[in-house]
């Protein structure tokens, strides 16, 4: 991706009344890029997304929009278009009517806008449905033409709030697809907010995770599943076991960490460098520990446990196992790749869960 | 009709909602009815047909200007009254104000006072001022009853209307008057038609008020009461009500046309 910014929020601050929704917001997103605002409700990525859009004004700091400052232009002005949480679809008007209801003053003769409509109308799948009244649509129908009256104005960023949380679970991953698809087709920048972390993950270039007006963490989708920077960001994003740790040594970019229950452990040094004694959090995700059912021979990298609660979710199991020394359970993700109907583990039962080190993340504890 | 076998077999609230209907419509049609009769006396039998009360009701100057000043008075509330139940509804559904429960409770009681007091209270007050009554003093109280109508009617229509549709206009390119205009007013729209049929309505055949606080120009009530007393001026009348009962049939046709091509407003998480 090149460093070339299409949107940047200097030392953004918005406050509604004593709340802080957003906090000295300072980010960049890069031309042609999807990218995404995630973080729990009343994280303030709404609010960062309307005043990229103008409908609020920061009370410091600045949004600029392709290099021009923001604060002075009203929403109908700015080279930015938005698809709405319900789509606010004009309910008095059909497809065709809500799609060239921005094109009023862009000068085309009635023949090329009714051929830019047809145009628009096949880009989103929706041909023959132009006579279609507002009530007259699905749920997705009706996010479709929310799509098209934005993008039919060649908007330099589509800004989408919450784009498919009202669709239901098929119809919005089979949207994720085509979402994706849309914007490589028409090379916009899409900056959109959602609190769905599968979401943001599918469809992102980058995503910055946010919660109490501050943006935590800026970074792929892979980069924050990974090698997440902070405990808050390792545990919104999937799940997450954490293991109290604290660093007994830092050589040849090797860390040597004492864990309460993994025993001690080596991990690579990464990037940022932790002093003796430093508390750490070591983490693993749940899918990364690999459960066995009978004793191994090798005795390193395996904690011991019982098997405690489990949920079965088709392609695979989760199951709580309960180690010795250590009050909260440890999660575990297994995949279920053979064709059995007996797939509960049986409560109580012994098991051993290996890991590698180079699964572990380490994270700073205060 | 699958079941129209059943709609002849009376059963109890069949025949009260015949006797009801009967009970309002039938004195009503009396009215065109006798404005045909070739008598001065409203009774049966019937005479013969005649035109000669509308001939008559055509060439008097008096119910004319009657007339006029009521619908003087009636446009003139019915549009300021809506505009400010319009501004009044625009604050209450869009803006958290506080104290907003008191303040409509407030606004509403007009609708509850009885208009003698309201009558008394307003002459007490005009005199007071020793502002000459006529017309205006007559429109100024309709107004004070009318607004809570107009309020109402287009809280119940705005209450509905999603904020971000105007947003979205905005978003679209819009400034605030094309916005009100392309998005806000035709979604409004049936309401606002609502509002200006009704308090028309009311201030055209309101009579305390207009007893009170009218001088000289009557209103059309006025003018009718005050007729009673000549009774060769009665089937004149009749003739007029029919009119306007025939001009009421065809602008309520038309404003239920406008309702019901007007949209319906969607709940705004609507899958």
């Amino acid at each position: 991706m090149s460093q070339d910014p299409i949107i940047s929020f200097q030392n953004v601050s918005k406050s509604f009344g004593e709340v802080k929704a957003v906090d000295g917001a300072n980010f960049e997103i890069n031309r042609g890029e999807f990218f995404a605002l995630l973080g729990p409700s009343g994280c303030g990525k709404t609010t960062l997304l309307r005043m990229v859009a103008g409908f609020e004004t920061p009370n410091s700091g600045e949004v600029y929009i392709d290099g021009q400052p923001m604060s002075a232009t009203p929403p109908n002005h700015r080279p930015v278009n938005m698809v709405f949480q319900n789509y606010a679809i004009f309910p008095h008007m059909d497809v065709r009517g809500n799609i060239a209801f921005g094109m009023r003053k862009s000068g085309l003769s009635k023949s090329e806008l009714d051929k830019r409509i047809d145009e628009t109308l096949e880009l989103i799948k929706l041909q023959g449905y132009g006579k279609r009244g507002a009530d007259e649509l699905s749920g997705g129908q009706r996010q479709r033409v929310a799509l098209a009256r934005a993008l039919i104005k060649h908007p330099k960023v589509l800004l989408l709030d919450e784009p498919l949380g009202a669709l239901d679970k098929k119809l919005r991953e089979q949207m994720q697809i085509e979402l994706r698809q849309l914007q490589q087709q028409v090379g916009i920048t899409f900056l959109f907010v959602t609190h769905d972390q599968e979401e943001a993950l599918t469809l992102s270039d980058r995503i910055a995770v946010m919660t109490e007006g501050h943006v935590k963490e800026i970074a792929s989708p892979a980069q924050l599943y990974e090698n997440p920077k902070s405990r808050f960001v390792a545990d919104f994003i999937g799940s997450m076991n954490f293991f109290q740790g604290e660093v007994i040594d830092l050589n040849n970019k090797q860390l040597s960490i004492s864990t309460d229950v993994l025993g001690e452990i080596s991990v690579p040094a990464s990037d940022s460098d932790y002093a003796s004694k430093s508390p750490v959090w070591v983490a693993i995700r749940p899918e990364k520990l690999q459960p066995v059912f009978s004793a191994p021979d090798d005795s390193s990298n395996v904690i011991e446990g019982e098997i405690g609660p489990s949920a079965y979710l088709g392609d695979r199991s989760h199951f709580y196992v309960h180690i010795e020394k250590r009050e909260e359970p440890v999660l575990v993700a297994l995949q279920n790749l053979e064709r059995s109907s007996d797939l509960h583990r049986n409560p109580f039962q012994k098991v051993w869960l290996k890991w590698s080190n180079a699964s572990l993340v380490v994270l700073p504890r205060n | 009709m699958k079941n129209s076998p059943s709609f002849f077999k009376p059963d109890g609230l069949l025949v009260y909602a015949v006797l009801y209907l009967t009970f309002i419509y039938l004195p009503v049609l009396f009215l065109p009815l006798f404005s045909f009769n070739d008598s001065t006396y409203i009774t049966f039998p019937l005479k013969d047909f005649t035109l000669k009360w509308y001939d008559k009701m055509i060439n008097s100057p008096d119910m004319h200007e009657a007339l006029f000043n009521s619908i003087k008075v009636g446009l003139t509330v019915a549009i300021l009254s809506t505009i400010l139940g319009l501004l009044a509804a625009k604050a209450v559904t869009r803006y958290r104000l506080r104290g907003r429960g008191p303040l409509v409770s407030f606004i509403m009681i007009p609708l509850v006072i009885p208009e003698i007091i309201l009558a008394i209270s307003l002459l007490i007050l005009i005199s007071q001022a020793e502002i000459p009554l006529s017309l205006w003093t007559v429109g100024f109280s309709h107004l004070l009853l009318c607004i809570p109508f107009s309020m109402l009617i287009l809280i119940s229509r705005m209450e509905g209307f999603d904020r971000s549709l105007e947003e979205a206009a905005m978003d679209l390119g819009e400034n605030a008057w094309m916005t009100f205009w392309r998005v806000t007013f035709p979604i409004v729209l049936p309401g606002i038609v609502a509002s200006l049929l009704l308090t028309f309505t009311i201030s055209f055949d309101e009579f305390v008020l207009a007893f009170f606080l009218s001088s000289t120009d009557p209103t059309l009530p006025i003018y009718i009461w005050s007729s009673l007393r000549f009774p060769t001026k009665i089937p004149a009348i009749l003739a007029l009500g029919a009119s306007i009962f025939i001009i009421s049939f065809f602008v309520v046709s038309f404003s239920e046309w406008v309702r019901r091509r007007g949209v319906k407003l969607e709940p705004t998480s609507r899958i």
